[in-house]
């Protein structure tokens, strides 16, 4: 039997009463998946999650970007803390991989320059009147889905299985460079063996592809490529993750970070359009999908209600194969019950 | 083909597992001053072609080491033998009869 290094390496996750904290950008990009991981949370397993209206930005990509000093950062930070003590809460949840890596490493620096701490209460103090306590537990949201993954395998309609071969679904699992490999410890199965998703594709059915370049950045970084001029490396980043998993033809990809799921998902159309290139066989490219919506999608919710339809590379042919049902009909109609304008169509990649 | 202001970057790895040194080696047996190059650039800095082209001749000497020739022939055209280079060497390399030495080989592809 092979032996399966990623159980040395666990970490804490606490067991209910989360305070959950919203990313900038997923709700614009993925803008079902949060709101499927309450639901998930409360009405599937019962738990307690604090979803607070005063909450803001960690300042992630402005600090990764050099544009926020750390003192700033950790003072935003530290707001951020003094709403969840305000709320009675000890465990943190932040929705993003990037507030994860910042959360994990201003808590790291406390412990190793308690003068940083006081300095960081003393400002919040002055500036707000607020106090806070530092978080006894935080984990980012993939890890409490992966640590009730067979709770919910329970409850789910569906498998990741091919309904017309019987074999399991071939997946690529990516994991966002923030969740371990700035602090390994705090990962499940550490930043070489982690397993937060690949735990959950094998729970539920799926088969994980081990591919050349799995541990690869997806390209998005940040200060990397929001000069416009500077983002071709970060594209060719993201295509090297595909020319190399293109051989094993996966099924889908699986992803825990906002930006891993943003540009692993949109820069299909990108290199589609400009070199006439897809990485399925057939032409659609391969559908990204966050942890929360795969739960959701495998649970039996609509998959319109999960924002499928706002991704670039549409997940029909993917329902197709599990065998989830779909309203083609509603697949654009808003809250309202009125039909939405359909997006224009891009010229090479299908959709 | 859609435009978006940005293209995708290019790989800059250099793959020179698959090419044969025994061009270099050669060049070594002629010119073995060529050793002691430590790549400070002195020639580049001082070259009087350089000046008005882009001829430098440290990449010259890269991309020799790298088995790129067929770029190489086209660079080494430009030097004027002049010889100034192989003044200012600190590791006294005879760049000049380094520059002819390459194109002797070259000749022979």
């Amino acid at each position: 039997m092979s032996k399966r290094y990623w159980n040395q390496y666990q970490k804490e996750i606490a067991d209910d009463r989360y305070f959950y904290e919203r990313s900038c950008i997923r709700q614009s990009f993925f803008p079902g998946s949060e709101a499927a991981f309450l639901k998930i949370l409360r009405e599937e397993l019962g738990k307690d999650i604090h979803d607070d209206v005063n909450q803001h930005t960690c300042t992630g990509i402005g600090y990764h970007s050099d544009v926020v000093p750390f003192e700033t950062t950790m003072t935003v930070v530290a707001r951020l803390f003094s709403l969840m003590t305000q709320a009675g809460y000890e465990n943190y949840v932040p929705s993003c991989v990037t507030s994860f890596g910042v959360f994990t490493e201003i808590v790291e620096t406390w412990k190793e320059q308690p003068a940083l701490l006081e300095k960081t209460r003393k400002l919040l103090k002055e500036t707000t009147g607020r106090e806070f306590n530092i978080p006894k537990n935080i984990v980012h949201p993939s890890d409490i889905i992966y640590k009730f993954r067979f709770e919910l395998r329970d409850r789910m309609k569906y498998r990741l299985v091919n309904r017309y071969t019987g074999k399991p679904l071939k997946v690529v699992e990516h994991i966002g460079c923030h969740y371990a490999k700035i602090f390994p410890k705090h990962g499940v199965g550490n930043a070489e063996f982690p397993y937060v998703l690949a735990g959950m594709i094998e729970a539920w059915g799926g088969e994980v592809i081990d591919y050349p370049e799995r541990r690869h950045c997806c390209g998005f970084g940040f200060r990397q490529y929001l000069v416009q001029q500077n983002r071709g490396y970060s594209l060719a980043n993201t295509q090297k993750k595909f020319e190399s998993m293109q051989p094993y033809e996966p099924d889908f990809i699986l992803t825990n970070c906002p930006g891993c799921s943003m540009f692993m998902d949109k820069w299909q159309y990108v290199i589609a359009e400009m070199e006439n290139k897809t990485y399925d066989k057939d032409g659609y490219g391969i559908p990204v999908l966050t942890y929360e919506e795969l739960a959701g999608l495998l649970l039996g919710y609509d998959p319109w209600t999960l924002g499928l339809q706002l991704h670039q590379v549409q997940s029909e042919r993917l329902m197709d194969k599990i065998g989830i049902p779909y309203n083609k009909n509603e697949k654009f109609k808003g809250v309202s019950g009125k039909l939405l304008p359909y997006p224009e169509k891009p010229e090479h990649l299908k959709v | 083909m859609k435009s978006f202001g940005f293209s995708i970057a290019k790989p800059r790895s250099l793959e020179i597992d698959g090419e044969s040194l025994e061009r270099l080696h050669r060049l070594e047996e002629k010119e073995p001053s060529f050793k002691r190059c430590f790549n400070c650039g002195g020639c580049t800095a001082t070259c009087s072609a350089g000046q008005f082209t882009d001829f430098n001749i440290r990449r010259v000497h890269n991309l020799y080491r790298w088995g790129r020739y067929q770029e190489l022939g086209e660079e080494l055209r430009k030097c004027m033998l002049c010889g100034k280079c192989t003044l200012v060497c600190p590791r006294g390399v005879n760049l000049r009869h380094l520059i002819v030495s390459m194109r002797e080989l070259l000749n022979e592809l």
